[in-house]
């Protein structure tokens, strides 16, 4: 009970700045970190006045501490692309302390050793691979949607984002199938803020799923270890010279990072375009009428939702940007939340535009040694089930308000009512 | 002008005709060449403009970067004669360049 009044209170808090004109308030008080924002789906203009006043902004006082925010397109990408100046140790999290970040994982490395670890497991997600995994999904897409009732109101996000991806992901770390819903559990503890509306309700909980989580993947590794073969990503760490030592910790870590990046991203990339798809009608009616376009709408997709909201760096030493000084271990905060709307690369930004030119030009996926690994597979996920939605449905109508997470990390939805409009 | 002839995994042939000063990824990408994502849009930070050199062209070539050395070791499909396209410039030194695209970028 008392967690859940903290939660209130936080909501609440003086950081939030729910409500606030973001124009009108000390341009230095602008603290993109707090939740809120995003949570309300008022964040954009407060990224908009950051990229014309002050693209390099500092935030001085905040929950998480001090922190520069950087808002342009092509500073994010000199940022991304310069792990000698900015590092993703000791975490890519805004707040240090971030329950899962804190548990090394090759995300949160600098090269040799994240490349190490990296290579042992990205060939899952090779586009070699996929190939392979093509049918798979597209079966299992199948039966999701011929299992949706049809003019009838239901939860997008529980019954397809959420259904698909977790199957995707068992089937990527040959995870028991019946048991696939613990995946959905721990990846959402992993990333949540306890309280009210979240998965959890304090840390206690947060930390009992990421025990749970370890004890099971545990038993996987101990089955697989001393068996040859194996394509699945337990295997793959289990047997590889450059991870099959690693501490408890690190293969938990690990662990953690492949379900959160194989199961948040793309659930709120499949929620996120049934939402554009909605607010934008025209460009529904264009999909409808021209199938062919559904790869570059599937960028699309993918840039106007940017579902992870920023990645963190640490500044290893003193540098320049925009004339600002940032000093060695600083907190520098990429928002491809902002880059992607960054009209000086990308026109007409702020529009839904699924036949836009260099569609695949955008910054959800990070750039450099960092790229996200499994881009080819969300991609293929969505375009898949874009393909099958078509061929069934004339419109996946949203029919109440969609309910946003509150995270200004995880930028998605934990609500979509939909009807399903047949053809 | 420069001639450049990109081949493409299954055999295709697409010859194109660019004045020197861009990259090669860009003579694919503005010539139309399938094949070439170019995620990154040239600065070394993708490697979804990956490229196999013909052989008698490599020592042609500037040495790897560390950058592109970063990139290319992460592609699954690295090759000896391996590059990233926007890493090689358009040359006199390079008319009659012969590149192969892979089946797949990642």
């Amino acid at each position: 009970m008392t967690e859940v009044v903290a939660e209130q209170e936080f909501k609440q808090s003086k950081w939030s700045m729910v409500g606030k004109d973001p124009y009108s308030m000390p341009i230095e008080e602008i603290d993109l970190s707090h939740p809120g924002i995003w949570q309300a789906n008022e964040y954009l203009p407060f990224l908009q006045r950051l990229r014309e006043e002050d693209p390099v902004h500092y935030c001085k006082t905040s929950a998480v501490g001090p922190y520069w925010s950087i808002m342009k397109f092509k500073d994010i990408m000199a940022v991304d692309a310069s792990p000698q100046l900015f590092s993703s140790e000791p975490t890519v999290g805004i707040v240090d302390t971030f329950e899962e970040f804190t548990l090394p994982s090759f995300i949160s490395m600098d090269p040799p050793k994240h490349d190490d670890q990296r290579k042992v497991v990205q060939g899952v997600a090779a586009p070699a691979n996929l190939k392979h995994l093509e049918g798979l999904i597209r079966q299992r897409v199948c039966t999701i949607l011929d299992s949706l009732p049809v003019a009838e109101e239901f939860d997008w996000v529980r019954q397809v984002s959420i259904e698909l991806t977790t199957q995707m992901l068992a089937t990527l770390f040959d995870f028991p199938f019946a048991d696939r819903h613990l995946l959905t559990h721990w990846s959402d503890a992993a990333t949540a803020i306890p309280g009210r509306g979240s998965v959890i309700q304090n840390m206690q909980e947060k930390g009992e799923a990421i025990q749970e989580c370890l004890a099971y993947f545990t038993r996987l590794w101990n089955q697989r270890v001393n068996r040859d073969g194996g394509n699945d990503l337990v295997s793959m760490l289990a047997h590889d010279e450059a991870t099959k030592n690693m501490p408890p910790t690190e293969y938990l870590g690990n662990i953690i990072l492949l379900i959160v990046g194989g199961n948040d991203t793309t659930r709120n990339s499949i929620s996120g375009g049934v939402v554009a798809l909605n607010e934008n009608p025209g460009e529904y009616d264009k999909l409808r009428a021209d199938h062919s376009l559904i790869p570059n709408m599937v960028s699309e997709i993918i840039r106007w939702q940017t579902p992870l909201a920023y990645m963190r760096r640490t500044a290893t030493v003193d540098t320049v940007l925009r004339d600002k000084q940032i000093k060695a271990g600083d907190k520098v905060v990429m928002w491809y939340a902002s880059g992607n709307r960054d009209e000086e690369v990308i026109e007409r930004a702020n529009d839904f535009w699924i036949d836009r030119p260099n569609a695949r030009q955008h910054l959800s996926f990070g750039f450099g040694v960092h790229r996200c690994m499994g881009n080819r597979l969300a991609e293929m996920q969505l375009r898949i089930l874009w393909e099958e939605i078509l061929q069934r449905f004339h419109k996946v109508e949203v029919v109440g308000k969609p309910e946003r997470i509150y995270s200004s990390f995880v930028k998605g939805y934990s609500k979509l009512p939909v009807v399903l409009r047949p053809l | 002008m420069v001639s450049i002839l990109f081949i493409e995994h299954d055999g295709s042939k697409h010859p194109v005709a660019v004045d020197t000063g861009g990259s090669v990824m860009q003579a694919a990408v503005s010539n139309g060449v399938p094949g070439i994502d170019a995620d990154c849009g040239g600065s070394c930070s993708c490697a979804t403009c990956h490229v196999y050199v013909n052989a008698q062209w490599l020592h042609k070539l500037e040495a790897i970067n560390p950058t592109e050395e970063a990139m290319l070791s992460l592609s699954t499909d690295r090759q000896e004669n391996s590059r990233l396209s926007c890493q090689i410039p358009v040359t006199e030194a390079l008319d009659g360049l012969v590149v192969t695209t892979p089946k797949f970028q990642f």
